[in-house]
């Protein structure tokens, strides 16, 4: 279901509300009832495992056969522009959130490679898009989360405005934790205008010197051979730096390249340079260190104490361990 | 079992300890481990309004130094706090248990800086805005800026998840720190995060910054590097009416703008601030707000019309708009030192941090208008509008009897109103233990067990910086209470 408090002059509602007292309430009890309604589904028994759109099942391991499937809340709840904030289900997918806040201009630059996928899919497995490199990571796009935990309790961490540092960032430690310390229910995302102009292109010019010629392009990705750069912003920068880009031998394009999707290598931004002239086909984002392969890669290993602390982290807080059994974060 | 915080603290009589614990201290520190009265006093305060003396206070200078004093910590059962430039407005500082300060004061050194990764790798006891001078030359800066910026470390915006003026446009600390060296509670080093694209597994880093400390003590970042904007303007508004100025944030923010800053202060602030800084701020106004926008120069000469229209439509006096970076620095001046310059009114002064929406701004406001009133105090407000972020600045005179006892009700009705209009408790200044009694406020019992699991996951033995953030009683022993020393805040 689908309920939509938003639009320009709509008021905000849950505690935000300048307009009727009862609209907002009922739509807050509504939220609340969903939420709710998805705890009890998850339970506090048996192993359970939160399906999205499946865009990334492989990632961390696929759970244990047999394992109960459940479906975290669809919709935009409530969407006030001016407060540059997005409340939603977890189980929204990308395709319609996009839709519904480009009615008014804004965006959560998400950019999973398909926007099929939901949002509290992108937030488990905390895969950045190919525009990180101007809005950062997906992790800095949410402000707060309700999650159900493994007692099938909901559990509210941080808050519902564009800033707060209230407690501990428990909304940080469930992006990329690809569910398993709790199930993402509802959350509340920052959004961003759109930008008033956009413009892909690529060119056989060095993608090193390009990120230092240009200030905060949104990507530059780059295959050994060519470099595809997006910039984004006001038409008149946009125009200038295109014609920067011109200059170096770049040519405006449709848009970006295939992004191949079964692997992604992390390593720090310098090391990409050492790619070049390697076999085989990848795509790098410059300035991240992120480079997408047609195969899966192999996780980095993590030290010997930060392993004993996530162990800890997932026994106390999911003791039964029946929260995606047999998928990993590391 | 979890221990109860009980069991690690050490009484106050308990001289003995001291003297076993300040000779083990020794051992490693030499006289940078201190336990004169002077010194115990000078760190028991931070920049709240209560304190408690520390037992020991430590200066060490390296991550081995660090690791030994959290060892030898253990072997006493001596809780530990960290400790920046003591700045913190939450109390995240105060020492409670009789611990050990850790000073990171002598960790000052700027390790690295790394353009090509574009990170620097820095100390905890770095200042702020020695950090960002030292970038420029290079072109970058570190992008949270609070007011304090030129005294306050590195090492407590980590603690604190510290924000400022252009944290609207670039985020608050946890965005740009991409690596931390952490020591433990255990006494073992490790590093969270890194500088690759995806560290693997859970987010430890994320969930260290803002922790206050519980979760053990940062030796080293790596923070990110914010390019410098090639174009900045920095405009000032005046407005007759508050409430239009608070219409005319949301308005701006509503035509698409993401300013780098954009700021409001009150007419009591404009006031003061004028007296002290001379920087031509409108003394008649109701409000101003000082807005910045930056970026290459296209968007930033686009976003001023914008700015100027959406002013004028909300009944703006004048528009002035920074000629050069002289008179843009001079704008700044006034913004801020606004903190300093209430001594002119009254020499003490307690300063506030909420968060509400930006449309509930002018109600919210004049809500703690109230609130000041019916406590019989002055409240000056100089905020971050663009993010809803209020710092009222409650002024007084702590000579006056009891006036204390009501500077902290009408924080407490500050935080109520904020969070009744859909608010938070803390935008940038963290919980400590100022606000830590009122997580209930926006948390769920349930909420606040489920960080409490998570913070006892990094310090089972409860020695980091206890009885922070998490209220007493939400899981542990609360036997604590009769072993906290006298004039303790907890």
């Amino acid at each position: 279901m689908n309920r939509q408090s938003s639009g320009g002059s709509a008021p905000p509602s849950e505690g935000a509300s300048t307009g009727p007292p009862d609209a907002g309430a009922s739509l807050a009890a509504n939220i609340a009832a969903e939420v709710t309604a998805f705890a009890r589904e998850v339970g506090s028994s048996d192993p359970v495992t939160v399906v999205g759109a499946g865009t990334h099942w492989e990632v961390g391991g696929v759970p244990h056969a047999g394992t109960r499937e459940v479906r975290a809340p669809a919709g935009v709840w409530e969407h006030e522009p001016s407060e540059m904030t997005v409340r939603c289900g977890a189980g929204t997918t990308v395709a319609e959130l996009s839709a519904h806040l480009a009615r008014t201009g804004q965006m959560v630059p998400l950019d999973p490679a398909d926007d099929a996928a939901t949002v509290g899919g992108v937030l488990a497995c905390g895969f950045s898009g190919h525009r990180r490199l101007r809005y950062g990571h997906v992790r800095d796009l949410v402000l707060q989360t309700r999650h159900v935990d493994a007692s099938g309790k909901v559990v509210t961490a941080g808050g519902p405005t564009v800033k707060n540092v209230s407690g501990y960032d428990l909304a940080r430690m469930l992006v990329g934790s690809l569910g398993s310390l709790g199930l993402l229910a509802e959350v509340i995302l920052r959004t961003l205008p759109v930008p008033a102009a956009s413009q892909w292109l690529t060119g056989d010019g060095d993608p090193f010197d390009a990120f230092d010629l240009l200030y905060r392009p949104s990507s530059i990705l780059w295959d050994g051979r060519r470099t595809s750069i997006l910039l984004e912003g006001d038409p008149a920068d946009v125009a200038a730096e295109t014609s920067k880009l011109e200059s170096a031998g770049f040519a405006p394009c449709e848009g970006p390249p295939p992004i191949p999707a079964a692997g992604r290598e992390s390593m720090r931004p310098s090391d990409l340079r050492a790619l070049a002239g390697t076999e085989g086909e990848w795509l790098a984002e410059v300035g991240i260190g992120l480079v997408h392969r047609h195969e899966p890669v192999q996780a980095a290993p993590v030290s010997q104490a930060n392993a004993a602390l996530m162990t800890q982290l997932k026994q106390r807080l999911d003791p039964q361990n029946r929260l995606n059994p047999g998928r990993r974060a590391w | 079992m979890p221990v109860g915080y009980g069991r690690v603290v050490v009484s106050e009589a308990d001289c003995a300890a001291d003297a076993a614990l300040l000779t083990d201290l020794r051992g490693v520190l030499s006289d940078r481990a201190r336990d004169n009265d002077f010194e115990r006093g000078l760190y028991s305060r931070d920049g709240s309004i209560e304190g408690s003396a520390p037992a020991i206070v430590c200066l060490p200078t390296s991550t081995a130094e660090v690791a030994e004093i959290v060892r030898i910590c253990r072997k006493h059962r001596r809780p530990f706090l960290a400790r920046g430039s003591g700045t913190g407005l939450a109390g995240g500082a105060v020492p409670v248990g009789r611990p050990v300060v850790v000073a990171t004061s002598k960790m000052d050194r700027i390790v690295e800086i790394d353009t090509a990764n574009r990170i620097a790798w820095v100390e905890p006891g770095v200042l702020n805005l020695d950090l960002s001078r030292a970038l420029a030359p290079k072109g970058f800066h570190f992008a949270p800026d609070p007011s304090s910026q030129q005294v306050c470390s590195i090492g407590g915006n980590i603690a604190n998840n510290s924000g400022g003026p252009h944290c609207l446009a670039y985020g608050v600390t946890t965005a740009h720190i991409s690596a931390l060296e952490v020591v433990l509670p255990s006494g073992e080093t490790t590093v969270f995060g890194g500088l690759d694209a995806e560290p693997p597994g859970f987010d430890l880093r994320g969930l260290f910054v803002g922790s206050e400390g519980t979760m053990g003590i940062a030796t080293k970042a790596a923070v990110r590097l914010t390019p410098n904007a090639p174009a900045v303007r920095t405009l000032l508004l005046d407005f007759d009416d508050v409430s239009e100025g608070s219409a005319a944030v949301s308005a701006i923010i509503a035509a698409g703008l993401v300013p780098s800053a954009l700021e409001m202060m009150d007419q009591r602030a404009i006031e003061i601030v004028e007296a002290f800084a001379h920087a031509g701020y409108p003394t008649g106004a109701a409000a101003v707000l000082l807005v910045e926008l930056d970026g290459l120069p296209g968007g930033v000469d686009a976003g001023v019309d914008i700015v100027r229209e959406v002013a004028q439509r909300h009944h703006v006096g004048h528009v002035r708009v920074a000629a050069d970076d002289a008179e843009r620095a001079l704008l700044w001046k006034g913004r801020k030192n606004a903190f300093g310059a209430v001594a002119r009114i009254k020499p003490d002064y307690y300063l506030h941090d909420t968060v509400v929406p930006r449309s509930r701004l002018t109600e919210v406001l004049e809500k703690v208008y109230r609130i000041a009133d019916a406590y019989g105090l002055i409240a000056v407000n100089v905020f971050h509008a663009g993010d809803g972020n209020l710092h009222p600045i409650l002024a007084f005179d702590r000579r006056e009897p009891g006036v204390d006892e009501r500077v902290k009700a009408a924080g407490r009705d500050i935080v109520a109103v904020s969070i009744e209009a859909g608010g938070v408790l803390s935008g940038e200044h963290g919980i400590g233990l100022e606000k830590r009694d009122y997580m209930g406020m926006l948390f769920s019992a349930h909420d606040m067990y489920t960080q409490d699991v998570v913070r006892e996951t990094f310090d089972p033995d409860g020695l980091a910086n206890p009885l922070k953030i998490i209220p007493t009683g939400s899981r542990c022993s609360d036997s604590f209470h009769q072993n906290v020393p006298e004039g303790a805040w907890v």
